[in-house]
């Protein structure tokens, strides 16, 4: 199955953007850890903007830097992927209800759903183009890349993969680990196009219940602080350019095998 | 979609009971599954779809892990109906490997974190030793409970878009083998009650008072909640080996318009049911029942009246929801509403909503609020939900069934 990457975006800690970012993922700087500034989502109305917590924040700014170069942002079909969702808003909604009253907010209980973060995508932008969120604990990168680009590939759409994840607030933090917050995403086009960057060859197959450790570095652990950053060794073959094979682990006993051909 | 893919088998659990043919005789015979509402913690005056015995499920021992209402619920659905031997039977035609699991969810063993929050001790300080987050809480642990249970070794996707999860996955199912990935998919949805889903609506005063949801009534006032399982193996027509039900194709779209309320024009209904109709290269008028999400609030069934009326003309094509019978399932409610479309196709039934004298007056639609028997080759069948997220399926008749006589 054969997709290509055209506009990529990533925020995390050290990583303020692709612009910003890519001669580190490339290899030529090295990466500083530091704190992430998620900028507010200048694409939603005032009073929808004050609505949108941590996770939507990134999910946005990764969906609009990805997608910054694109004719027309609201056409992109999307797959938002997600591991812990709104953990911050549904940590404090399972608060409210271990009282019996249980009067949880009607705001934060429509921006609990998993798909907010789409929804409000589809707010800011004004798109009526389709939608769907998945969640996947660790594999949630890799089930969410594998959709894109199989409607990329199948179903000949432009669709823009979104993975996002925020900490999580007690007591929570201590039984699902995201220490960081983290976001990227990628335009998957059909077809190549002044755009594309790297075309993906993509297969699900039998595989190692863990991601190879051999050549791991900082960067790369950042993986084990949050599912979303699981996305790094992709993101760092698209900023050096370079042919790589990755092998994105899946339920403990599959993988995604990834080939990434430079493009353009 | 470019081909019709089949539903080879299917299995579902709601309020009407455990089994493809509880449902189909709730249907016929006009029997609902709605209660008044005994969850405990629950908000009081509210009608619910709860199943009984999910409490008492045991999980196989060597999957015990993943014990939470949710995956109960879903162990009821793959001990009937005979799912589990047809998957079997898929997993021998194709390879486990070529075989998915695509399910939809809002809310996954949100249940059991629920009672893990409460079981804190001291009140506030950390979650049990023996709350397990990855295999109840996550989304992720529906598919993947799902997937060992059956022996299979293909993808495992969890799809949350809210009320249009069940529905969704069958998309994402028809993707993943056009893609060439995979030859065959479990599909379907699984929501449970919980604490959370009925204060939600609760908050929203979205629920109906004092007895049953009454969609498309004039005097509706809210949604019933309910749970239910809903299994549907999906694989390419040709591979099927009986007259099962075909999905012919499906669409879908976002409002982008508000996280909680529809567009009050239902552009994006109306853009999901031309997406699905596209897909399947059908004109709406090739349409024989339209199952309507129909939640029974005020705002989803007016909208929707609009948007069917809008794609099928005034009194165009026969409607209903089923909702009064087994409440609003959620993440669930789609593929429940496939397989009670299968129904439809197979015995020629048109189930008008349960418990409504009379439609809506202000309603455009052909609303049905007794049950008609009419050939029924294809339904349309819709989900709405939270965050703008429509989407819309067809199912028509079977290879057999179809052929002529």
């Amino acid at each position: 199955m054969r997709c290509w990457v055209g506009g990529v975006a990533v925020l995390g800690p050290g990583l303020p953007g692709w612009r910003a970012s890519e001669t580190v993922l490339a290899g030529a700087d090295p990466w500083t850890p530091a704190d992430v500034v998620v900028p507010p989502p200048a694409m939603l109305p005032a009073t929808e903007r004050r609505r949108t917590s941590l996770a939507v924040r990134l999910a946005l700014a990764a969906a609009a830097e990805a997608a910054s170069g694109e004719a027309d942002a609201a056409a992109l079909e999307t797959v938002f992927a997600s591991s812990n969702g709104d953990g911050a808003v549904v940590g404090a909604i399972l608060e409210t209800l271990t009282d019996p009253a249980g009067a949880i907010s009607p705001t934060q209980f429509h921006n609990s759903v998993h798909n907010a973060a789409a929804g409000y995508w589809g707010i800011g932008t004004g798109s009526t183009s389709p939608s769907v969120s998945v969640g996947g604990h660790d594999d949630t990168v890799a089930a969410g890349l594998l959709q894109a680009a199989a409607a990329a590939s199948a179903r000949r759409r432009r669709v823009l993969f979104c993975a996002y994840d925020a900490p999580l607030p007690p007591p929570l933090s201590a039984v699902r680990r995201t220490t960081v917050p983290f976001a990227t995403a990628m335009v998957m086009l059909p077809e190549p196009d002044a755009s594309a960057r790297a075309a993906l060859d993509l297969r699900f197959g039998p595989g190692p219940a863990e991601a190879p450790q051999e050549g791991r570095d900082a960067l790369d652990a950042l993986g084990a602080e949050n599912p979303a950053a699981r996305a790094l060794p992709l993101l760092r073959a698209l900023a050096a350019r370079r042919p790589a094979a990755l092998r994105l682990p899946m339920l403990g006993d599959s993988c995604l095998e990834i080939e990434v051909s430079p493009w353009g | 979609m470019t081909r019709p893919l089949s539903m080879t088998a299917s299995t579902t659990v709601s309020a009407v009971g455990a089994g493809r043919e509880a449902l189909r005789a709730a249907l016929h015979e006009r029997r609902g599954g709605l209660r008044p509402g005994d969850f405990p913690g629950g908000p009081e005056g509210v009608w619910i779809g709860r199943v009984p015995g999910v409490e008492a499920v045991a999980l196989p021992p060597d999957l015990a892990s993943y014990a939470c209402r949710n995956n109960r619920l879903a162990e009821m659905a793959l001990r009937i109906d005979g799912f589990a031997d047809a998957v079997a039977e898929a997993r021998e035609r194709h390879g486990a490997h070529r075989v998915a699991v695509c399910l939809g969810t809002s809310t996954a063993g949100i249940e059991e974190t629920e009672r893990a929050y409460r079981r804190r001790s001291p009140p506030g300080g950390a979650l049990p030793g023996d709350f397990d987050f990855a295999r109840t809480h996550d989304l992720q642990s529906l598919p993947r409970y799902v997937r060992a249970r059956l022996g299979l070794r293909g993808p495992a996707l969890a799809i949350s878009t809210a009320c249009t999860s069940g529905a969704r996955s069958f998309l994402e199912a028809a993707v993943l083998i056009e893609a060439g990935l995979v030859d065959a998919a479990v599909v379907g949805g699984v929501d449970t009650l919980c604490r959370m889903t009925l204060m939600g609506f609760n908050s929203l005063e979205l629920l109906s008072r004092g007895g049953p949801c009454r969609p498309c009534a004039a005097d509706r006032d809210g949604i019933s909640i309910g749970e239910a399982a809903a299994l549907v193996l999906l694989e390419r027509a040709g591979d099927a080996p009986a007259a099962s039900p075909l999905l012919l194709g499906g669409g879908a779209s976002s409002d982008g318009h508000h996280m909680s309320s529809p567009h009050p024009d239902g552009l994006g209904a109306v853009a999901a049911m031309r997406a699905a109709l596209d897909a399947a290269g059908l004109a709406p008028d090739a349409v024989d029942y339209v199952n309507l999400h129909g939640t029974g609030t005020r705002a989803n069934d007016a909208m929707e009246d609009r948007a069917v009326a809008h794609v099928f003309g005034e009194r165009g094509v026969p409607c209903s929801s089923i909702k009064g019978w087994t409440g609003h399932t959620l993440g669930a409610s789609g593929a429940l509403e496939a397989v009670a479309a299968g129904i439809c196709v197979e015995d020629g039934l048109v189930p008008g909503c349960l418990g409504v004298e009379e439609a809506d007056p202000e309603f455009r639609s052909d609303v049905a609020t007794g049950n008609r028997e009419a050939p029924v080759r294809r339904v349309l069948s819709n989900s709405f939900g939270f965050g703008g997220s429509n989407c819309a399926l067809v199912i028509g008749q079977g290879r057999a069934a179809s052929a002529p006589a």
